[in-house]
């Protein structure tokens, strides 16, 4: 499909793209952020995606996630993810994970990509998730989301932007209240691929060391320098 | 001394966004989360003067404080 990438050649030059074909991404959690992750990624031609959820769509997740519809409730988010993009787009390679990154498997998952897409929905899996990530050299895209409100900043190693920000206070955030309504994960995660792509090409300037802060209630959007 | 303190999302609410606080002698982020109400959970991220902040952290006067709460899903 010479055409399928043609959208794209005006703010990435043939050359760049192709590039993104060679690449694998790790999007981990194939929720409300990962749907939209996986879809996006794909679409641009990142080559390979690797999903990991332990999950399976229920039906609260329909207001939300992209991948869930009321047929594939039960089924398992991981395996969803990968066939939806063989019809979206089949010349990306998808591994599919049902299951959960822990301690015993991290470094195995997270091995030979080339960048980290956080989609998780607590602190703990994403301080194993950048401890692992910094062991194995990987750049990482965090992104969290709750309501209203939304927060992406990019990790590299050594920068442990999360052990250093976070003061430890919980695993799980104002979401518990709040819950997530269905334009706070595309928009981050929106945010996130951009990331991905300045990452890979290294074009424009990241969002690193800098934590954006999203507020669509007040519509307010501040990057701190941190 | 004056301290601005600046409210993020959800401590927003019943609170406003931004406000010039006043102490007569020392201050610390503990100090403003206990005027404002604030129990210690509900603060994920402290910023001084846009710099991770510890909350005994003692205060200077004009420091800017911005008070984030835990947003964690996904």
């Amino acid at each position: 499909m010479e055409k399928r990438y043609i959208r794209n050649e005006n703010m990435l030059s043939r050359e760049e793209n192709l590039s993104l074909h060679e690449k694998k991404a790790l999007v981990v959690g194939c929720g409300g952020l990962g749907g939209h992750l996986i879809e996006q990624l794909a679409r641009l031609g990142i080559g390979h995606i690797t999903a990991i959820d332990g999950d399976v769509f229920e039906e609260s997740n329909l207001n939300r996630q992209l991948l869930s519809n009321v047929e594939n409730i039960g089924q398992s988010k991981a395996l969803v993810a990968k066939d939806h993009i063989a019809r979206v787009n089949p010349e990306v390679k998808v591994t599919a994970i049902h299951g959960i990154l822990d301690e015993t498997n991290a470094e195995e998952i997270i091995r030979g990509h080339d960048v980290i897409c956080d989609a998780l929905d607590n602190m703990t899996t994403r301080l194993l998730l950048q401890k692992f990530a910094e062991k194995l050299n990987i750049p990482m895209v965090y992104g969290a989301i709750a309501g209203w409100y939304g927060q992406v900043t990019t990790i590299f190693p050594g920068d442990n932007i999360l052990g250093s920000i976070y003061q430890g206070a919980s695993n799980k955030g104002i979401e518990q209240e709040m819950g997530n309504p269905s334009f706070t994960p595309a928009l981050v995660a929106s945010i996130e691929v951009s990331e991905v792509v300045k990452i890979l090409t290294g074009k424009g300037q990241l969002l690193r060391n800098r934590f954006l802060m999203i507020n669509t209630l007040d519509q307010e959007y501040e990057v701190f320098d941190i | 001394m004056k301290i601005k303190v600046r409210l993020f999302a959800t401590l927003r609410e019943g609170r406003g966004k931004e406000q010039m606080m006043e102490f007569t002698d020392t201050a610390t982020p503990q100090a403003i989360f206990d005027r404002l109400d604030i129990p210690s959970a509900d603060v994920a991220i402290l910023l001084i003067n846009g710099f991770d902040g510890k909350f005994d952290q003692p205060l200077k006067d004009g420091d800017t404080v911005s008070i984030f709460p835990p947003v964690g899903g996904g």
